[in-house]
């Protein structure tokens, strides 16, 4: 049974977003998108100052299975990379809300946000 | 669609941790929880594999040896003591690979083990080939088969079956040894010394549970993977089918073309393509940079043509990719692959990768 924290959002291509105090948004993966993965090897990560469109490719998560696209969740500017995700990108494993974050984006229009799933919506979304 | 098939074992998986999947028909375990960590463990210490869903097939009859002579490429009369085994393709009448097999030399005759996926196909063209000889297949669903591997699997098997330890370490590489309904051979899937164990379906669970006791942790399909392309070894289906030859397969060593009167089936078309030049071979190939080779990707060698990886994995062991492929004959040192849309240079290696846990090319 995957983990889906109630206080994130969530898209359908399994990414949660974040809305920090300072107004932006951590993106990662989902608990069930690594469990569909399995062991993740390599992680490719978005150019802090790209500007990236809602649903536009920001990665590559690349497992021992599979590689897979990681996608923008939001319109907005990349502010942040998790650089210890390279280095260590096993964190997506097992750490995929907290140390195993991707990338940190400044939102477009924060009020994007709310149209988003929300972990009930995600939950139904992926059966679980 | 019919429900797939348990081995005896599906009870034991569970009870490990398994996460079960659908497997050429079979429901098998792809890990217990960490694909990677499986890996490790079979490189550093001892693992074990369900190998159950395999078809272990006993082959007698008066022209039993005759017959094996004319179905398989390599040549049968090499076993030269009870126990012995041998490597093969079995080829159709174009040298594709039909399957890839190991037959041992039984005290009734022949045993052989066949791939899981193929066993259907292999059945009804051995039973095609059995025209004119006395000979008498039995499918042995009654056997479960595990495969203990690792540098320490044999000492741990010993510690379970105490009576038949000196047999069992007396056994050399591709040797197996019959005791009682059950069988023991020296051989793998993995790169690692271990064994390959026939065990009667009603004492497999038992006998599984013993060696998990023992410290050899259950290894599922994934670690199965990475294991056998880190060693360099052939996955069918993937790196040869009917449509590939032997001699483009890395499987050259297989075919016994001594003596040149024993015509085995594809024989004449093998010959043929000697002849002619074969235009491609398989290699390995080594990304140290990021990025992981995948199966299906476009190879493209400057001045020789193009080719495709047949397997590709991230290596645990090694720390970055490595695959197999079938390129032009004239490729050298390098080549590009496809890698998502960009074309990346990568080494060109002899396998294995890996043998008894460390690197061994170049």
């Amino acid at each position: 049974m995957s983990q889906i924290p109630a206080e994130l959002k969530y898209v359908s291509s399994h990414e949660w977003l974040r809305l920090e105090a300072d107004g932006t948004v951590t993106v990662g993966i989902t608990e069930h998108a690594q469990e569909l993965l399995g062991d993740i090897v390599f992680v490719e990560l978005p150019k802090v100052g790209a500007v990236l469109g809602d649903g536009e490719q920001a990665g590559v998560v690349e497992s021992v299975k599979a590689a897979s696209d990681v996608y923008a969740p939001i319109e907005g500017e990349v502010v942040a990379v998790n650089g210890e995700l390279e280095a260590a990108p096993e964190l997506a494993n097992s750490e995929p809300y907290g140390q195993g974050w991707f990338f940190k984006v400044k939102p477009s229009n924060v009020a994007d946000l709310d149209k988003l799933l929300n972990a009930e919506q995600y939950a139904q979304e992926i059966g679980a | 669609m019919t429900a797939p098939k348990r081995t005896p074992l599906f009870d034991e998986h569970l009870a490990a941790g398994a996460k079960m999947v659908d497997f050429a028909g079979w429901e098998m375990p792809i890990h217990y929880g960490s694909q990677l960590k499986e890996h490790e463990q079979v490189r550093s210490d001892a693992g074990m594999f369900d190998v159950s869903h395999m078809t272990v097939i006993d082959i007698t009859g008066a022209d039993a040896k005759a017959w094996l002579q004319k179905l398989i490429a390599n040549d049968v009369a090499k076993l030269g003591f009870e126990g012995k085994a041998l490597y093969s393709g079995m080829l159709n009448a174009d040298g594709g690979v039909v399957d890839d097999l190991i037959v041992y030399l039984t005290s009734y005759g022949y045993r052989m083990v066949v791939n899981a996926g193929t066993t259907d196909k292999d059945l009804a063209w051995m039973e095609q080939q059995k025209a004119g000889f006395d000979v008498t297949l039995k499918v042995r669903r009654d056997l479960a088969m595990l495969a203990v591997q690792g540098p320490n699997a044999i000492a741990k098997v010993c510690s379970v079956k105490p009576t038949l330890a000196d047999a069992i370490k007396s056994l050399k590489i591709f040797q197996g040894l019959p005791a009682g309904d059950w069988f023991f051979a020296r051989t793998g899937y993995t790169g690692e010394d271990g064994l390959e164990i026939m065990v009667p379906a009603t004492e497999a669970p038992a006998f599984f549970r013993e060696l998990l006791a023992a410290g050899v942790a259950p290894i599922g399909l994934g670690a199965r993977d990475t294991l056998r392309l880190e060693a360099g070894m052939n996955l069918y289906g993937h790196d040869m089918d009917e449509t590939v030859s032997p001699l483009a397969a890395g499987m050259g060593w297989t075919i016994a073309w001594e003596p040149a009167e024993r015509d085995f089936i594809g024989r004449q078309a093998l010959e043929a393509q000697k002849a002619a030049g074969v235009a491609m071979k398989q290699v390995g190939l080594v990304l140290e940079g990021r990025g992981v080779l995948r199966e299906g990707q476009k190879v493209v060698v400057e001045g020789a043509g193009e080719g495709v990886i047949t397997s590709g994995t991230f290596s645990p062991t090694l720390k970055h990719s490595i695959a197999i492929a079938r390129v032009p004959a004239a490729t050298g040192e390098t080549a590009q692959v496809d890698l998502r849309g960009t074309l990346t240079e990568v080494r060109v290696v002899k396998m294995p990768f890996v043998r008894n846990g460390k690197k061994v090319f170049n």
